[in-house]
């Protein structure tokens, strides 16, 4: 509808898994180009939170709206209808998603990986997807290893290929599900790079992780999670250092 | 070169051969060495203790040198000349080994004297016309039976994963009523169709039918045989691809999904080839136990393999013989069907395994081509795991 609203718009959002409520009625907004670090304890509902965005999860109330549409329904006066599968397809490709464990396709090579979303949902044409490819590889600096397959590269590089196939369908938001949770220390830098490029370069991204000092140098807000609610949200300097809230104070003092 | 060695060596020996993971450095008193020594270990060279060597083992004899407690001890113990290794014996690998030869033995001297097994007869029949059409009618049935089965079966497994109750448990009890029959009883009944239903049609249900055949006609005891092994074998394979699909993890359909993709395109594209390297040896199996199982067609009169054999020996008599053909064509096209499967294993591998398998062939080049390659191989106990770390 309107693109200057802000990208991502969050409201009321509840959600359960049998009885245990999970989302209690969270609000977030996310601006255009902004980068949100959401930070808090396990089992506070991040993930469900990016899950419910993609529509992976359905939501149970509230709703969730992506470049000003609504996510898995249509309004027509008084009512929500339900998306068919087709049209969800077509409205997740707007939206990219890195997930904690990977899961790169491992029955093919890096640059497959790549082209796949182009080629399926976007019916672009193989060597038209495969330059973009290449130059999405270039950019998280794995050109060199469009060959391989997932299983011959290193957790950090996978994350990478990982983050070139979510770029390569040009969403317009990045979710990140704790992208170097499931990695090696040593291979979680060269991710936190490939991230902070993606920053740089204008990308809006909701960024779910454990990292503090990657949020309080590069999030616009951050965001602190706790019960299934935002519990607090601001500048990274503002929540990191100044916590308003105790249970803010006291996740922070536990991780730093 | 001293190969036999005296006791305190032998008692040495499993210590440095099994030392496979390099933890604690190729010595005996391992952690503790390791630990003084200020990684000693790292810096023997690895082959040391696994090396096929020619020097006798230690320069010390075992109980008067340091046990690592010293100042290098057990450095001492192994270093300076390069040391043998002594083999584990395995006696009753050797008593095994004789009673096989000697099983063997007797059943090729049986085979060959016994007059018998008239393999005059065996070579007369092996390629007659009637043999081999009834080979072709075997493989035939296979073939059909197979592919009815893998197609319904996929979609059986696909309709049994769909959220719809409905649909899920009528390929529930497909499955129920077509693995719990025997299959020769499903042969039978689809020969006796017409007793059911005289006149088969088809058209709108409850409504006029378009085409129209007698019953008799339309199954012959051929169609009877394929409907009775294909829709059988459909129900084993739904189970077997509704394993390969479960075996695939949910992250994957989730990364596919988020991409974009329909379930659809998410299924073709990401969870069914996955799945194949769950589905492609049981359905192997099935293959080679198709072809043996199309033998019951024979209670049908339909002339495949062994009914064509029958036909034979109920004339001569030799029914000995005749079952041989059938024996010997039956392990002929199993093993074909093997080595088919072997490599369609290895396409399917691709990206789960870090290095593919050797085929055959390459492992019968590597073994009587370079020699460098056999010491690798015969010192496998302990220098392969170090390399792979590496």
């Amino acid at each position: 509808m309107s693109a200057a609203g802000p990208m991502l718009q969050i409201r009321e959002l509840h959600k359960s898994f049998g009885r245990t409520e999970i989302l209690k009625g969270l609000d977030l907004d996310v601006d255009r180009g902004a980068v949100v670090c959401i930070l808090g304890p396990s089992g506070s509902g991040k993930s469900t939170l990016l899950r419910c965005v993609n529509r992976l999860e359905t939501v149970d109330a509230g709703w969730i709206s992506v470049d000003g549409e609504l996510v898995g329904y249509r309004r027509r006066g008084n009512r929500l209808y339900e998306l068919p599968d087709k049209e969800v397809a077509r409205a997740r490709a707007n939206v990219g998603m890195v997930f904690q464990h990977l899961h790169l396709f491992p029955h093919m090579t890096a640059l497959d990986n790549v082209t796949l979303g182009p080629t399926l949902v976007h019916k672009e044409s193989k060597p038209v997807a495969e330059d973009h490819a290449r130059e999405l590889l270039g950019r998280v600096g794995l050109a060199d290893r469009a060959s391989a397959f997932p299983n011959e590269l290193s957790g950090g590089q996978q994350q990478r290929i990982a983050i070139a196939r979510a770029l390569a369908m040009r969403p317009s938001l990045i979710l990140f599900d704790e992208p170097t949770s499931a990695l090696d220390p040593e291979l979680v830098g060269e991710v936190l790079e490939a991230m902070r490029n993606l920053a740089n370069s204008g990308m809006t991204m909701v960024v779910v992780t454990h990292e503090v000092a990657f949020a309080r140098e590069v999030a616009d807000t951050v965001a602190f999670m706790d019960g299934g609610v935002i519990v607090e949200a601001g500048p990274p300097r503002q929540v990191l250092e100044h916590p308003q809230h105790r249970r803010t104070g006291e996740f922070l003092s536990k991780v730093l | 070169m001293l190969r036999r060695a005296d006791p305190r060596l032998l008692q040495a020996a499993p210590d440095a051969g099994y030392d496979g993971d390099g933890a604690g450095g190729p010595t005996g008193g391992g952690i503790a060495a390791a630990g003084t020594r200020g990684g000693s270990g790292e810096d023997e060279p690895p082959s040391a203790p696994a090396g096929i060597v020619t020097e006798p083992f230690a320069a010390q004899p075992l109980a008067t040198g340091p046990t690592g407690t010293g100042p290098g001890g057990a450095a001492e113990l192994i270093g300076g000349e390069p040391a043998t290794v002594v083999r584990l014996r395995h006696p009753w690998r050797w008593v095994a080994g004789a009673l096989v030869a000697l099983l063997v033995a007797m059943l090729v001297r049986s085979l060959a004297t016994n007059p018998r097994f008239d393999w005059s007869v065996v070579r007369e029949n092996f390629t007659t016309h009637a043999t081999l059409m009834g080979l072709w009618v075997t493989i035939e049935l296979t073939v059909i039976s197979m592919a009815i089965g893998i197609i319904l079966g996929t979609v059986l497994a696909v309709l049994r994963l769909s959220p719809n109750p409905l649909v899920s448990s009528a390929s529930w009890v497909y499955v129920w009523v077509f693995r719990g029959t025997p299959v020769i009883v499903q042969i039978l009944f689809w020969n006796f169709v017409a007793a059911l239903y005289p006149t088969l049609s088809i058209g709108i249900p409850f409504g006029p039918s378009f085409v129209q055949g007698n019953a008799n006609t339309v199954v012959t005891p051929f169609v009877a045989a394929i409907l009775g092994l294909g829709l059988n074998e459909a129900a084993y394979m739904a189970e077997i691809v509704r394993a390969g699909i479960l075996s695939v993890p949910e992250g994957q359909s989730e990364a596919a999904l988020s991409l974009g993709l329909t379930r659809l395109q998410t299924m073709r594209t990401i969870v069914l080839p996955q799945a194949m390297r769950v589905i492609v040896p049981p359905t192997g199996n099935e293959v080679i136990s198709m072809l043996k199982t199309s033998s019951l067609a024979s209670v049908i009169a339909v002339t495949e393999l062994l009914y064509s054999v029958q036909i034979v020996y109920s004339r001569t008599f030799q029914q000995i013989p005749l079952l041989l053909v059938a024996v010997i064509w039956y392990l002929i096209v199993t093993t074909i069907l093997n080595v088919g499967q072997y490599y369609l294993e290895r396409r399917f591998a691709r990206g789960s395994a870090r290095s593919l398998p050797l085929t055959p062939w390459q492992r019968l080049r590597r073994l009587v081509g370079t020699n460098h390659a056999r010491p690798a191989m015969a010192g496998a106990a302990s220098p392969a795991p170090r390399s792979d770390r590496r």
